[in-house]
C-alpha cells in the first residue's frame, strides 16, 4: 500500500495527476487526510533534481564498430551517446511541441520556402570554442555533402542552400516543406565545431556531458559540463552508458542493482519485472510498427485484390496480444498512428475478415501458395508473427508459405530486395516525412514500390499547406489511398518498454523514442 | 645441434607457421564469400545508393581481391593491422585490448580449472569405482551437459540476483584495480571452469588409468608403495602427455570459443568484438581476429606437442 502511495505522490509531484484526485486514492486505500497531505509535501520536497552521483544505463544495441561521429548512428546506444554530448538546432517534447535548444528562434518566409534559425549566443563547445552560425552550416553541410554517409542524408536533400548571417542560420529549400524545423530535430544532426569536418568522430559538442571514456561496443563514460548553457539538465556528476544486449543480463543488471535504467524490455517478461521491488516498467506508445511489406510492382503483388486478399488474412489483434502482449496498438495498413501531429483517428480499422481475403483471393486469380520471408532480426518476434499471419491466412483458404532467412544479411539480401517480407520501421517525427522517406515515388527506401501520382501529389501539397486543418483533411485523404491500395501490411505498432528503479527520478517517457528519447540520461537525477 | 630434440621442434615451429599462413588464405576466401558488402552493413536499412557508392569508394572495395590480401599480409607482418572500416580506430589497439581481456579470463578460469580438474582426476583415480569416483564423474558430466549460457544465468540468479555477493555485469576497464577485475570476472570465470572440467577431469583419468595397467606399476604396488605415491611418482609423470594436450586443447577453447559466456556476463571480450565486426562486414578486423585465433589455436597445440615430446625421456635422452 505504502509503495502505491509513494508512487502516487510521486506522480503528483511530477504534475501527472492531480492533487484531489491522490487524496481520493489515499482515502480509498485507507489513508488518513493528514497522513496524505504529509506524504504530499515529502514527495514535493524530494521532487526537484538533485545534483550529483553516477547514473548508469544498461542499453542494447551498442557494437564495438559504434563511432562518436553523429553521422554514422544507426542503433540505441549511439543515438543516446549523441543525445548526451550534443545538442540539435531544436528537439521535439514530448507533446510534440518545438522545443529550441541551439536555435533560439525559428522564422520562416510565407511560403515556407526560406526558413531562419536564430542562434544561440553565449553556447561553448566542449574544447572552449564558442558556437556560431557558421558551424551550424558547416555541420548541416557536412551531413548533405554530395560524399556523405550521414543517416540524415535524405532529410537534407530537400535543401537548396544555406548561408550563416550573423547570428541567423538561413536555410533555403528546393520546395517548401512546412516541416522543416521538426526535421532539424533528427538526432543525427548535432551541431559540432566546425561542423566537425576535421575530426567528425571527437565527440565534442555543446550537450550537458562531455566525453570522459569511449570504448564502442562495452561503455561510454561521460562527465557534466561546468561550462553547460542550460540550466536544467546534468544533474549526476557522471553518467555512464553499459552496453549490454543480452536482455537477460539487461534485466539482471538492473534487478542486481549495477544500471539505474534500461531500455527494451522484453514484453514477455514486462509482467515479471514489474513484480520487482523498487523497478518502474516506463512503457509509451510510439511511432515504431512491425510491418510486412509487398512490393506493388511484382507478380503476384501488383495485383491489388491478392494484396487486399492478405491485408484482410492477418489477425491484428491476435499480433498485438501475443506478440507484443498487449503493448502496443493495432495497426491499420497505414504508417501513421495517433502519436504523430495531423492524424485522423476516423480512418476505418481493418479487422480480420477470412471471407473478404477469401473473397479478393479468389478474384485476383493468383493460384498456389504464397512466400513470405522472415528472420529473427525483422523484428522481435517476427517468426512467430509471420506464423501466425500463416494461420490466419489459412482460415481464409490462402495457402501462405513461411521461408525463414538468417539474420545475417537480412536487411542487404532480404529487406527491400524480396517482393514480400517483415520488417519495421521506427517512425518519424511528422506524417510527411515518414510518406517521403518510404510512400513517395521517389523516396530513398521505397520499400512497397508503392507508385501512386495522387498520393503523391497530396503528400506534396500538404508541405505548403500551412493551414493544419486543411493539411490534416490531406493527410487524411493521403492514407486512405495508403490503406487501399498500398503494399503495407501494418499489423502493430509497438511500445517503447524501459524500466527504472526507484533511485532515480524525473524519469518521463516520450513516444519519439526510447529512454525520454535519448535525454534519460541528460534529464534525471538520483533521489538523494 | 642435431639432438633430435631440436630438430623436432624445429620442425614443429615451422609447420606452424606454415599452417598459419594457409590459414590466413583460408580467412580471407572465407571472408570474400560472405554475401553483402561492407559498405551496405555499416549504412543498414537507411542507406542510400548515393551512399553507398560513397562508402564503397573510400573504403577501398573496389579493389581486386589479391591486392587487398597482400596488402593486409604485408601489414599484419610488420604489426600493423590497419583501421577498423566502420569507426576508422586502430585495429591493432583495439584489439589489443580485447585480446587481453580475453586471455585474462581465460588464465584465471585456466588457473581455477586446471588444478581442479588434474586434482580430482587423480582423487577418481586412487578410488576408481567406488561412490567417490561416481560422485566426481557424474558433477563434472552434469556441468559438462548443462549448456553454459544456462549455467551463466544460474550462477546470475543465484550469485548475483539472489545472494548479491558477485557482479553480473563482468565490464573491466582500464585503471580498475585487480581485485575488483577479479571480483568483476568471478561469475565468467566459474561458468568457464564448470565447462572445461569435466574433459580435462576424465582424460587426466583415464590417460592415469591407462598407465595403470603397466607391468611397473605392478612391481611398484609389490614392493609396498602406497597407492597415492604410486599415481603421483610413476604413473602421473608417464600419462603427462595426453593430459597436456587435452589441458592445451581446453585453453585453446577458452580463448576462442567463449563469445555465448561474454555477451551473458557482458565481457570485453574477442568473441563479441568478432562478431560485431562480421556483422558489419568490417572485413579488416575479421581478418584480424581470425588470424590471432588461428595463432592461439596453432600455437598452444604446438606448445602441447613439444611438451609431449620433451616429456618423452626416449626423445630426451636418445642413445
Amino acid at each position: 500500500m505504502t509503495k502505491e502511495l509513494e508512487y502516487l505522490s510521486r506522480r503528483v509531484a511530477t504534475g501527472k495527476m492531480s492533487r484531489r484526485d491522490f487524496m481520493g486514492r489515499a482515502a480509498a486505500l485507507g489513508v488518513a487526510a493528514p497522513m496524505a497531505t504529509s506524504m504530499l509535501t515529502t514527495a514535493a520536497k524530494a521532487a526537484g533534481p538533485q545534483k550529483g552521483g553516477v547514473i548508469k544505463a544498461g542499453i542494447q544495441g551498442g557494437e564495438s564498430t559504434n563511432s562518436l561521429d553523429p553521422a554514422t548512428y544507426a542503433s540505441s546506444v549511439p543515438f543516446v551517446n549523441g543525445r548526451t554530448f550534443g545538442d540539435t538546432l531544436v528537439n521535439i517534447k514530448a507533446n510534440g511541441d518545438l522545443e529550441h535548444v541551439l536555435a533560439e528562434e525559428v522564422g520562416s518566409s510565407d511560403d515556407a520556402k526560406i526558413w531562419t534559425f536564430k542562434i544561440r549566443q553565449g553556447v561553448e563547445f566542449h574544447n572552449g570554442k564558442s558556437l556560431t552560425a557558421d558551424d551550424v552550416v558547416k555541420t548541416l553541410e557536412r551531413h548533405s555533402g554530395e560524399d556523405t554517409k550521414s543517416g540524415a542524408l535524405g532529410i537534407m536533400r530537400g535543401i537548396e542552400s544555406m548561408r550563416a548571417d550573423g547570428n541567423n542560420v538561413e536555410v533555403t529549400l528546393k520546395e517548401a516543406n512546412a516541416d522543416l524545423p521538426y526535421l532539424m530535430a533528427d538526432y543525427h544532426l548535432i551541431i559540432q565545431p566546425d561542423g566537425g569536418m576535421d575530426n567528425p568522430a571527437a565527440g565534442i559538442g555543446t550537450g550537458p556531458y562531455t566525453v570522459k571514456v569511449d570504448e564502442p561496443g562495452v561503455r561510454h563514460v561521460f562527465e557534466r559540463n561546468p561550462n553547460d548553457w542550460h540550466s536544467d539538465r546534468g544533474h549526476a556528476d557522471q553518467v555512464e552508458v553499459v552496453v549490454i544486449n543480452d536482455a537477460t543480463a539487461r534485466t539482471s543488471a538492473l534487478q542486481g542493482g549495477q544500471v539505474h535504467m534500461i531500455d527494451r524490455v522484453e514484453p514477455k517478461i514486462v509482467d515479471l519485472i514489474k513484480r520487482l521491488p523498487g523497478v518502474t516498467i516506463q512503457n509509451v506508445s510510439g511511432r515504431g510498427h512491425y510491418v510486412f511489406i509487398m512490393h506493388c510492382n511484382t507478380a503476384p503483388f501488383d495485383n491489388n485484390d491478392l494484396r487486399l486478399a492478405l491485408k484482410y488474412a492477418i489477425d491484428r489483434e491476435e499480433m498485438v496480444d501475443k506478440i507484443l502482449r498487449g503493448y502496443g496498438g493495432l495497426g491499420n495498413d497505414i504508417p501513421i498512428n495517433a502519436a504523430y501531429p495531423l492524424f485522423s483517428d476516423d480512418i476505418p480499422q481493418r479487422a480480420f475478415d477470412p471471407d473478404k481475403a477469401a473473397f479478393h483471393f479468389k478474384k485476383s486469380g493468383h493460384d498456389g501458395s504464397v512466400l513470405l520471408r522472415t528472420a529473427d532480426g525483422a523484428f522481435p518476434g517476427a517468426v512467430d508473427a509471420a506464423q501466425l499471419f500463416q494461420a490466419s491466412a489459412k482460415k481464409a483458404g490462402i495457402n501462405l508459405e513461411v521461408k525463414r532467412e538468417p539474420n545475417d544479411g537480412y536487411w542487404s539480401e532480404v529487406w527491400n530486395k524480396q517482393p514480400f517480407c517483415a520488417s519495421y520501421w521506427g517512425g518519424r517525427p511528422v506524417q510527411d516525412q515518414m510518406f517521403s522517406t518510404a510512400y513517395l515515388t521517389g523516396a530513398d527506401w521505397n520499400d512497397t514500390r508503392f507508385f501512386n501520382d495522387t498520393f503523391d501529389g497530396l503528400v506534396k501539397s500538404a508541405r505548403t499547406e500551412l493551414d493544419p486543418a486543411k493539411r490534416k483533411a490531406i493527410y487524411r485523404d493521403a492514407a486512405l489511398i495508403l490503406h487501399n491500395e498500398g503494399g503495407l501490411i501494418c499489423p502493430m505498432f509497438n511500445d517503447f518498454i524501459d524500466a527504472s528503479t526507484d533511485k532515480v527520478d524525473g524519469y518521463e517517457v516520450d513516444p519519439a523514442g526510447q529512454l525520454m528519447n535519448g535525454f534519460a540520461l541528460s534529464k534525471c537525477w538520483l533521489k538523494a | 645441434m642435431s639432438h633430435p630434440l631440436v630438430i623436432l621442434v624445429a620442425q614443429r615451429l615451422a609447420l606452424g607457421i606454415l599452417l598459419l599462413l594457409a590459414v590466413s588464405v583460408v580467412i580471407f576466401i572465407g571472408v570474400e564469400l560472405l554475401p553483402g558488402d561492407v559498405a551496405q552493413a555499416i549504412l543498414g536499412q537507411s542507406a542510400t545508393p548515393e551512399a553507398l557508392a560513397n562508402l564503397r569508394e573510400e573504403l577501398g572495395l573496389n579493389e581486386s581481391a589479391w591486392t587487398r590480401y597482400f596488402k593486409w599480409l604485408g601489414g599484419a607482418l610488420t604489426g600493423d593491422l590497419g583501421t577498423a572500416l566502420t569507426n576508422g580506430q586502430s585495429i591493432s589497439e583495439s584489439l589489443g585490448k580485447r585480446f587481453g581481456n580475453t586471455l585474462f579470463l581465460a588464465a584465471s578460469a585456466a588457473v581455477i580449472a586446471v588444478p581442479i580438474s588434474v586434482l580430482l582426476g587423480l582423487i577418481a583415480v586412487r578410488y576408481r569405482n567406488t561412490w567417490v569416483d561416481k560422485l566426481i564423474s557424474a558433477i563434472t558430466l552434469t556441468s559438462i551437459s548443462l549448456p553454459e549460457f544456462f549455467i551463466g544465468y544460474l550462477l546470475v540468479y543465484f550469485f548475483a540476483v539472489q545472494l548479491g555477493w558477485f557482479t553480473s555485469v563482468s565490464t573491466v576497464y582500464d585503471g580498475m584495480a585487480f581485485g575488483e577485475r577479479i571480483g568483476a570476472i568471478m561469475l565468467p570465470a566459474i561458468t568457464l571452469t564448470l565447462v572445461v572440467l569435466a574433459h580435462m577431469m576424465r582424460m587426466t583419468r583415464a590417460a592415469i588409468l591407462n598407465v595403470m595397467q603397466s607391468a611397473y606399476i605392478e612391481t611398484a604396488e609389490l614392493k609396498g608403495l602406497p597407492m597415492f605415491t604410486i599415481i603421483r611418482k610413476h604413473a602421473f609423470p608417464n600419462s603427462i602427455a595426453p593430459v597436456i594436450n587435452v589441458i592445451m586443447l581446453n585453453l585453446a577453447y577458452l580463448v576462442v570459443g567463449v563469445v555465448v559466456v561474454e555477451v551473458i556476463f557482458v565481457y570485453p571480450g574477442m568473441g563479441q568484438y568478432l562478431v560485431d565486426h562480421v556483422i558489419k562486414r568490417d572485413l579488416p578486423v575479421v581478418q584480424a581476429c581470425g588470424l590471432v585465433f588461428a595463432g592461439v589455436y596453432i600455437g598452444l597445440n604446438m606448445l602441447a606437442d613439444i611438451s609431449a615430446i620433451i616429456a618423452n625421456p626416449r626423445l630426451r635422452h636418445p642413445k
